[in-house]
């Protein structure tokens, strides 16, 4: 089931349904579950059924808080304890006392502040120029379509098949030394957001979407007199909110959590992104120190997680396309 | 009857407002068009053209490159360690396909038969995924420390002797699966997890009602009702994971003795520490070929799919 590749379970996936979970809760009161699965709702019925229900349940949620959150725990209560406390074996399960200070050194002493601000600049400025870029080239190739717009648009996605990794050291080369121009990219925000818009995926998504718009409500604008330009501003744009959401969501965390690019083309300290700053940095970090700014360094793209999981799972669904 | 009889109309040439009004939709869409396409130039198109060329050449970046044929291809295979990388890389991917690719089926099939706690067990799973795969190498390289590390404190609670992890030939390899799999989990347990959620009940009933066990009901009824979606996961996580380079980047630096080298690795090395940016495309262009097998493979499958 590659939900990308049909539209409608996208769109449905994207758009939010918040009447759903109602009529769930009411069905369940009666005869049971409106759709079965593996496991017959009969057999969970008997005593024999309903135990090794809980006994599963039991331990599925246990074993899943032990492998996920559990390192996570670690992790925050790890970069409270002195390096000594850390050192100790056994390790104490709960810091001894809670010294928040060491966050702050960890701000402090790996000028996180830069690296944070930096991450947001290179996050904020690739979501822009992402949105610009594909939303215009979708638009052009759905709505208006020119000339050898198919094969553009085939060109974008083949894109899609040769995997990053083996383009690294060209795409370096040019961002080193763009043809023609001859601007060199390195240190500059420009490696990070030019590369980022350039994004076959998120195209693809969105002239999917932008097909789904009935053609007749551009085409009443148009006799209207609207210019291509305000028909995408004021009619197709505000339909288009969910994709727009979760292309959004994509492309900034996709940067943020991004770690090779920036290593090769932010080499300066004061430019470097957050998780190669403190990569780079580790080293010379004592080990509570470089604990704590993992933990500052994780709490955004967490944070983005518990504001709009909605969003973010409709769009690994959608991403299953992705290579 | 009056329409065949009717002469057929002359085949006129657009009127000239129609052609000029279809050169200016054309200027227009190419407008909106102009950004992706630099952009596509630039940083996509070209870099694959110059992948191919930069595999051929020898350049020092200050005098003109030099076509030198093979010659980087002979560099790269004289070197001990391009047989490790390729090795490497395979136990990599096939490591983490036994574990990677076959756990989060099973624990989507699992968590989809579960009444409750459905929410915080999809969050749970997801988590490690929002994490920035930096932080959680660094994470497990600090779970790994032979001394005070998690790992061997947690063997050490069941009477376990401790392992040396990343320090040792044997488990150093092991040792970056399992980050790479906690990291990566949650993606293809959801995915599978929704695939899970279209097959039909009334499947599963006829199948009970015919003597199916459990097991056999996730044999003939789960697994081929996913058969799609499993080919295609088995595909991308191929290609996902044959590119390993952050996990050997940050916690072994390709060692002990080459057992984590992978290609990507390599190629890294060739060029940003000996500067032989030749070599480093050479073993690029190796890189793409092979995954670029998987690629079309995987193409032919979500097409087929798609129709």
């Amino acid at each position: 089931m590659t939900t990308t590749l049909n539209p409608p379970p996208l769109l449905e996936a994207t758009t939010p349904t918040p009447a759903r979970r109602g009529t769930r809760k009411k069905k369940d009161k009666g005869r049971g579950y409106e759709t079965r699965s593996l496991v017959s709702p009969m057999s969970l019925q008997t005593w024999h059924g309903k135990l090794v229900y809980w006994t599963i349940l039991v331990v599925v949620v246990i074993g899943f808080t032990l492998a996920f959150v559990f390192p996570l725990y670690w992790m925050v209560t790890g970069a409270l304890k002195s390096p000594e406390e850390l050192a100790q074996i056994p390790p104490s399960f709960f810091p001894k006392h809670f010294d928040f200070g060491v966050y702050a050194d960890a701000w402090d002493q790996l000028q996180l502040g830069v690296f944070l601000k930096n991450t947001a600049l290179y996050a904020g400025g690739a979501w822009l120029f992402t949105l610009a870029v594909d939303v215009t080239a979708a638009y052009a190739l759905s709505k208006l379509r020119p000339f050898f717009g198919k094969l553009i648009l085939g060109l974008m996605l083949a894109t899609l098949m040769i995997p990053p990794m083996v383009l690294l050291l060209p795409t370096y080369l040019v961002a080193k030394d763009v043809p023609l121009f001859h601007f060199d990219l390195l240190n500059t925000p420009w490696a990070i957001w030019l590369p980022a818009a350039a994004n076959g995926f998120f195209i693809f998504l969105l002239k999917r979407f932008f097909d789904s718009i009935p053609r007749e409500l551009l085409e009443a604008a148009e006799i209207d007199g609207a210019s291509p330009m305000r028909i995408l501003w004021s009619i197709v744009l505000p339909v288009s909110r969910p994709i727009l959401g979760v292309v959004s969501i994509l492309s900034v965390v996709t940067v943020w959590k991004d770690f090779v690019w920036p290593l090769l083309v932010l080499p300066e300290t004061d430019k470097m992104s957050i998780s190669v700053g403190i990569a780079s940095l580790s080293a010379q970090m004592p080990q509570n120190v470089l604990i704590a700014s993992l933990v500052i360094a994780s709490l955004p793209t967490i944070l983005v997680f518990f504001v709009f999981q909605r969003s973010i799972m409709a769009g690994l669904t959608a991403g299953s396309l992705k290579g | 009857m009056a329409v065949l009889t009717a002469k057929p109309p002359v085949r006129r040439s657009l009127p000239q407002g129609a052609a000029r009004r279809a050169v200016g939709r054309n200027l227009t869409a190419y407008g909106f068009l102009c950004g992706a396409l630099i952009c596509f130039a630039f940083f996509s198109w070209y870099p694959m053209i110059r992948e191919i060329i930069l595999s051929f050449q020898s350049t020092n970046f200050v005098d003109p490159a030099q076509w030198v044929g093979f010659d980087n291809f002979r560099t790269v295979f004289a070197d001990s360690a391009f047989r490790s990388a390729w090795l490497n890389t395979a136990a990599f991917s096939g490591l983490a396909l036994v574990v990677g690719y076959a756990v989060p089926f099973v624990l989507a099939v699992v968590l989809n038969e579960l009444r409750h706690a459905k929410a915080y067990l999809r969050f749970v799973v997801y988590l490690p995924v929002m994490l920035p795969p930096a932080v959680g190498v660094l994470l497990f390289k600090w779970f790994y420390d032979p001394g005070a590390g998690l790992f061997n404190q947690i063997l050490d609670g069941f009477g376990i002797p401790p392992l040396s992890w990343l320090d040792s030939t044997s488990t150093a390899l092991i040792s970056l699966v399992i980050v790479s799999t906690w990291m990566n989990l949650g993606t293809g347990t959801l995915i599978y997890l929704a695939a899970l959620q279209s097959i039909p009940g009334e499947l599963y009933e006829s199948a009970e009602l015919d003597g199916a066990g459990l097991f056999r009901r996730v044999w003939h009824v789960t697994v081929p009702q996913t058969k799609l979606i499993l080919l295609v996961m088995l595909l991308l996580q191929v290609v996902a994971t044959m590119q390993v380079f952050i996990e050997p980047y940050l916690l072994t630096g390709g060692g002990p003795e080459n057992a984590t080298v992978t290609v990507a690795y390599l190629m890294y090395q060739y060029a940003f520490n000996f500067g032989d940016f030749g070599g480093g495309g050479a073993l690029g262009l190796m890189l793409m070929v092979v995954l670029m097998v998987f690629s079309a493979i995987y193409l032919r499958v979500s097409r087929d799919n798609q129709s």
